[in-house]
């Protein structure tokens, strides 16, 4: 028994079927009680009133619009090494998710810098470098969708996204550098004078774990999405064959 | 010095065209290979010059040893002729590109743009880029293309010399050369598509 | 290599478009920028670094899509790889004879431009130097994402949009260096970063360039 007999996109239909249902309800659950208690059931901030609460969508978005790019990264080292074709066909389907964690980290951070510092966008290193990502994840999805040949395109945005990451890093330190920044610093981390207040930080973990089980699910669905749609591809190429 | 393929398989769009090739081109000897369009012939060129990797099957012997010529010479128009096969001799590490230009009769044409060819000419060009490889085994896609009869025999003449200083010849064509040649007919080797139930078939 | 490289620089000064169009691009778009901002020198010396900077971008940009493709077409790519020449020292001369017919042209013209743009005159040195350090990243990283796309028919938008955040880095690094050179402040730092980062996409990129094309070959 090895994770790899999930390269076999039957076995990988299969199980992901299986606990696919598991995860939707789970996620859903999750993210409901998650919003939920965030939004009705924690205090004002004092200095940033009831608009503290966008918090809860903003941060496991973010989280997951990196994560899912990290998920491609991983998916497509495994290809690149391994050649399973579940791997490429996962990391294309997780790029359209990410793209819209993306753009969700980016709206709901407009929506809140608007009343926080008087303006929707600022050029500050953080939403600078997620912009960068964003047109990272643009790139990416654009290049699978340009070429035909499906072994070709896994090849090189697999490529792609390995050299994107090495230039995604050092635009996140080229962009600090140009500018030091408006963000607060990050919500949840080991230091913990920085980290939110307690009343807030459950409920955000919860809505978290809700995020990244979401992901997970749309990953699996979209994943046996694509291989259904490369299977009808390859089945029409073989009846043209034959004809 | 000899080329062995066996129980080559080879893919196109990532489906199968032709499995279960094998054949051996020993020094001195010249390959033909036929079979109809489509079969999958170029694609087998390519494979064994290098350029695609095979879905099974081994090719031994051709390492650093083959030229290949392809459907396109390649040819840059702003260039003249002396100039684009002069490019191909430093690359190749070839001392003269002079008799390279004689046997496909260019000398007369040693100064004119390659932009300003005959489709024929460009050809002869393209072929006289062979002669400068200095290479063992010239691997050839339909070479005689657009070729008149004198050109062709002046091809056939290269390739002849070609095989009595030890060089072997793998040529896709269909038109009869005159030489002294194996003929593989590629048309029975045409792949089986993949039982729908295969493993790695999940795809397929 | 030098053959190619020989080859490559004659067939940009006879074929025309090579030396030329890029420059005449750059131009183009510095004369477009007061047009757009207003003529107002104050603004103008402000923003010239950072414009010459977008310009020489954009200018290299324009040039990519010809790297490769022409050798795609005619089927010399397919010849170059079964030659004795490794992939990678091909797309580097590639490069190289890419960055010497664009990016040394547009590092030349620069200062000339900057007098349109009112540049302050310590700016003069700091915009070709970074520029000098910068273009050969650009040249570099663009022949990435033509390789990356020779194989299709209309690959020039999906070039740029592949190669733009490529460019992020290169761009912020030059462009700091060239601002703050014109502002009189310490450009060591970005000076630095920007020679690190050439250096090291010289050294690295021809492999995932070469990877590649030998998969769009294929």
């Amino acid at each position: 028994m090895s994770i790899w007999e999930y390269a076999n996109p039957r076995k990988f239909l299969r199980t992901s079927e299986r606990v696919m249902p598991v995860l939707w309800v789970s996620s859903g659950l999750l993210m409901a009680v998650g919003l939920i208690w965030g939004f009705f059931f924690t205090p004002d901030d004092y200095r940033q009133g009831s608009t503290v609460k966008i918090i809860f969508l903003h941060v496991p978005a973010a989280l997951m619009a990196i994560n899912a790019w990290f998920m491609m990264l991983v998916a497509s080292l495994i290809w690149v090494i391994r050649r399973h074709h579940v791997s490429a066909l996962a990391a294309k389907a997780a790029a359209p998710v990410g793209i819209v964690m993306t753009l969700i980290a980016l709206a709901t951070g407009a929506i809140w810098g608007q009343p926080m510092w008087g303006t929707w966008w600022a050029w500050d290193p953080r939403l600078t470098s997620f912009l960068v990502l964003f047109l990272f994840y643009l790139g990416y999805i654009a290049l699978w969708e340009a070429i035909d040949n499906p072994d070709t395109a896994a090849d090189l945005t697999s490529i792609l996204c390995l050299v994107g990451t090495v230039f995604a890093v050092l635009s996140r330190y080229a962009v600090n550098f140009w500018n030091q920044g408006l963000h607060q610093g990050a919500s949840l981390s080991l230091d913990e004078k920085e980290n939110v207040a307690d009343a807030f930080s459950n409920p955000l973990y919860i809505c978290m774990v809700g995020f990244v089980l979401f992901f997970i699910a749309m990953v699996f669905y979209r994943t046996g999405t694509e291989i259904r749609a490369r299977r009808i591809k390859a089945l029409l190429a073989r009846a043209r064959q034959e004809a | 010095m000899s080329l062995n393929v066996s129980d080559l398989k080879v893919s196109r769009g990532g489906l199968p065209v032709l499995e279960g090739i094998s054949f051996s081109l020993p020094a001195g000897r010249a390959l033909i290979l036929r079979g109809p369009n489509g079969i999958g012939k170029t694609t087998l060129l390519r494979c064994i010059a290098g350029l695609q990797p095979p879905l099974a099957g081994v090719i031994a012997g051709g390492d650093e040893q083959i030229a290949y010529a392809a459907h396109s010479d390649g040819l840059k128009p702003a260039l003249t002729v002396a100039e684009n096969l002069a490019f191909w001799a430093s690359v190749f590490g070839a001392a003269s590109i002079e008799p390279a230009l004689e046997a496909y009769n260019l000398t007369q044409l040693r100064d004119r743009p390659a932009g300003a060819l005959s489709a024929g000419q460009k050809r002869r060009l393209g072929l006289s880029r062979m002669l400068v490889t200095g290479r063992a085994i010239w691997v050839m896609d339909e070479p005689t293309v657009s070729l008149d009869r004198d050109s062709v025999a002046l091809f056939a003449d290269a390739v002849r010399g070609h095989l009595a200083t030890g060089g072997a010849a793998l040529i896709a064509t269909h038109i009869d050369l005159g030489l002294d040649a194996d003929v593989l007919d590629v048309g029975p080797y045409k792949a089986k598509p993949l039982a729908l139930d295969d493993f790695d078939g999940g795809f397929l | 290599m030098i053959a190619l490289l020989m080859r490559d620089l004659r067939l940009a000064v006879r074929a025309g478009g090579g030396f030329g169009l890029g420059l005449a691009f750059f131009l183009i778009v510095t004369v477009m920028v007061p047009f757009s901002v207003g003529p107002e020198s104050d603004l103008l010396s402000r923003i010239a670094p950072g414009v010459l900077w977008l310009g020489a971008l954009l200018s290299c940009l324009l040039s990519l899509d010809r790297l490769l493709a022409l050798d795609w077409e005619d089927g010399s790519l397919d010849l170059l790889a079964t030659a004795p020449l490794p992939l990678e020292a091909v797309v580097s001369v590639k490069a190289l004879a890419h960055w010497i017919t664009t990016g040394l042209p547009l590092v030349l013209a620069a200062p000339l431009l900057g007098v349109l743009l009112n540049l302050p005159v310590e700016g003069f040195k700091w915009v070709v130097i970074s520029l000098l350090l910068g273009t050969p990243a650009l040249s570099v990283i663009g022949t990435f994402g033509a390789a990356l796309t020779v194989g299709l028919k209309r690959g020039g938008l999906l070039l740029s949009l592949l190669v733009m955040p490529l460019y992020v880095p290169t761009l912020i690094f030059g462009a700091e260096a060239a601002r703050r050179g014109a502002l009189g402040m310490g450009v060591e730092t970005p000076l630095l970063m920007l020679a690190g980062i050439s250096a090291a996409v010289i050294a690295l990129m021809p492999f995932a360039s070469a990877a590649v094309l030998r998969i769009n070959l294929r």
